[in-house]
């Protein structure tokens, strides 16, 4: 086919601007946080003279790698009221952005393989219910109503036991949201400039004054950090730390298969969680690889493990391949929850810490960050999440209580 | 996947070994007075090096011995692999005790020691309890 035979290239969904010597506010990270924190803080803030930094492309880093589950179900009352707003969000926002991103509620089930694993899902199903979020338990006859591939036979080394169920939880085309993000930003005049990595940062004694790039010095009164993985990369930059620790954390596609698997299913006992893709892709993914990382890789035996406990639960995937594997690389902490706030440095703002979970929270992660940086104060929402729980022993302890390991 | 040489038992695949995270850091010297922003450093806060980084792992199907490695956190590389007790083996190491900062510190006065008892793994002073400046509040 000759170049004349080819279609117009379609609009392009956000300009390209040089960067300006000179912003109100800088985020760096252009993935969906730091797009999103960029939205609220034009929409909701009146903050449009503000840039997002990306030193790649635009969400190319987890935004691009993340398995698009999208829940609410956690154990304590600060994640949940989270992760429950940011559901709520993300229901209205695909009319508010004027973007399908396809958002499908199609429930996710987070299965009970023993009895401690039925005992702590009961309990997360009635700590759920008294927040608002729906969540229902199901029996294994239940759950093979709702995914009839999923294998409840009691001849297998950790039978289904039943699960936990959210039924307005589900997935959306991740790279879809970004983009839905970035061409509001855009409208709103928000400056989205890729290849653009920071190298340091300019400060007039504590106070951070400017942002030191690969493409020259911007000054700007607040800089927000929403790097994820790269977060205590930055810190250091800026001198203070972070207590994050890096991860790859791995995921994987099949080729297409007609529909076959209906729900979202996550298993934290045998460790794996399993969606269907629009198009067809079966998406697995499971837990971080141990050691600490920044390679956007892990180790083969990790997705051989993932692999075991899908095929083990849905035996129908013996005969599916692996299409692709990748890594992102995951900032963990200890307690399992996100760290998003004020830092040590002033008008210098932190959005990190959310680990392997980041995608379901980010449009509650942009409203309270946002909220953050234009007013200096925390919003309700993050305030328990401040980085000096640390230090005050208020940790929001989620590892093995989000219904999912991590 | 990771091939590791552990000191006692030779080349083996990764999925033998557990991570044990950032070496040489030091348990306090004297628990009693530390401040919650030190406990909190002692705690929570472990350095995440893009680089060299120099954790423990142990072998916990073959010697069940701990070591120490040097690995690029980048590359994935093994630089190294040397004692616990031992100091860290490269130019960073003995940059980072020279200037004193933080829990990087090389525990070059400690006697070697394969047990896994953080407090065998140094006795650097200030490793538990300098923070960088700014991180105090």
């Amino acid at each position: 086919m000759s170049a004349d035979h080819l279609p117009e290239h379609p609009d392009f969904l956000w300009r390209n601007p040089e960067p300006k010597s000179s912003y109100d506010a800088v985020i760096v990270g252009g993935g969906g946080h730091g797009l999103a924190t960029a939205y609220f803080l034009a929409k909701n803030h009146g903050m449009t003279n503000i840039a997002v930094l990306e030193k790649g492309w635009l969400a190319g880093g987890n935004m691009a790698r993340n398995t698009t589950i999208i829940r609410s179900n956690y154990l304590w009352d600060e994640s949940a009221a989270i992760y429950e707003h940011a559901l709520k969000l993300w229901e209205i926002l695909p009319e508010e952005l004027e973007y399908d991103f396809l958002f499908s509620q199609r429930g996710v089930m987070n299965l009970a393989h023993t009895l401690g694993d039925v005992r702590e899902s009961m309990r997360r199903v009635g700590a759920n219910k008294l927040n608002g979020v729906d969540a229902e338990w199901l029996d294994p006859q239940q759950v093979k109503e709702l995914c009839p591939i999923l294998n409840i036979n009691d001849n297998i080394r950790y039978p289904v036991m039943g699960a936990t169920y959210q039924p307005r939880a589900g997935i959306a085309k991740h790279d879809h949201v970004a983009w839905a993000f970035a061409r509001k930003c855009d409208e709103l005049g928000v400056d989205i400039i890729q290849n653009c990595e920071v190298t340091g940062f300019v400060k007039d004694g504590n106070r951070v004054v400017g942002v030191k790039t690969n493409r020259g010095t911007i000054n700007t009164e607040k800089v927000g950090l929403a790097a994820a993985g790269h977060s205590s990369v930055l810190a250091e930059m800026a001198g203070f730390r972070l207590p994050i620790q890096s991860h790859p954390l791995q995921a994987l596609v099949s080729e297409l298969h007609e529909p076959v698997h209906p729900t979202v299913v996550m298993s934290n006992h045998v460790h794996v969680y399993v969606s269907q893709a629009h198009k067809g892709e079966l998406v697995m993914g499971a837990g971080v690889d141990s050691y600490n990382g920044y390679g956007q890789r892990g180790s083969f035996h990790v997705i051989e493990h993932q692999m075991a406990a899908a095929v083990e639960l849905f035996p129908i995937f013996a005969r599916a391949h692996v299409l692709r594997t990748w890594g992102g690389i995951v900032d963990t902490t200890l307690d399992a929850s996100p760290i998003v706030g004020n830092t040590p440095v002033e008008n210098m703002f932190v959005n990190c810490g959310w680990g392997t979970g980041g995608f379901k929270a980010t449009p509650a992660a942009g409203m309270t960050f946002a909220h953050n940086i234009a007013t200096g104060e925390p919003h309700r929402l993050n305030k328990p999440f401040a980085l000096e729980r640390f230090e005050t022993g208020a940790l929001i302890d989620e590892h093995g209580a989000a219904a999912v390991a991590h | 996947m990771l091939l590791i040489s552990c000191p006692n038992c030779g080349s083996r695949d990764e999925t033998e070994f557990h991570y044990g995270g950032q070496a040489h850091v030091a348990y306090p010297e004297s628990p009693n007075e530390l401040t919650d922003r030190e406990w909190a450093e002692y705690l929570f806060y472990r350095d995440n090096t893009k680089g060299a980084f120099a954790e423990r792992w142990l072998h916990s199907t073959g010697c069940r011995q701990w070591f120490n490695m040097l690995r690029d956190t980048v590359t994935y590389e093994i630089q190294a692999i040397y004692p616990m007790g031992s100091p860290r083996p490269d130019a960073a190491g003995k940059v980072t005790a020279e200037t004193g900062t933080a829990s990087t510190a090389a525990d070059s006065t400690t006697t070697g020691s394969a047990a896994p008892s953080i407090a065998a793994t140094s006795t650097s002073p200030t490793s538990s309890t300098t923070a960088p400046e700014g991180a105090t509040k």
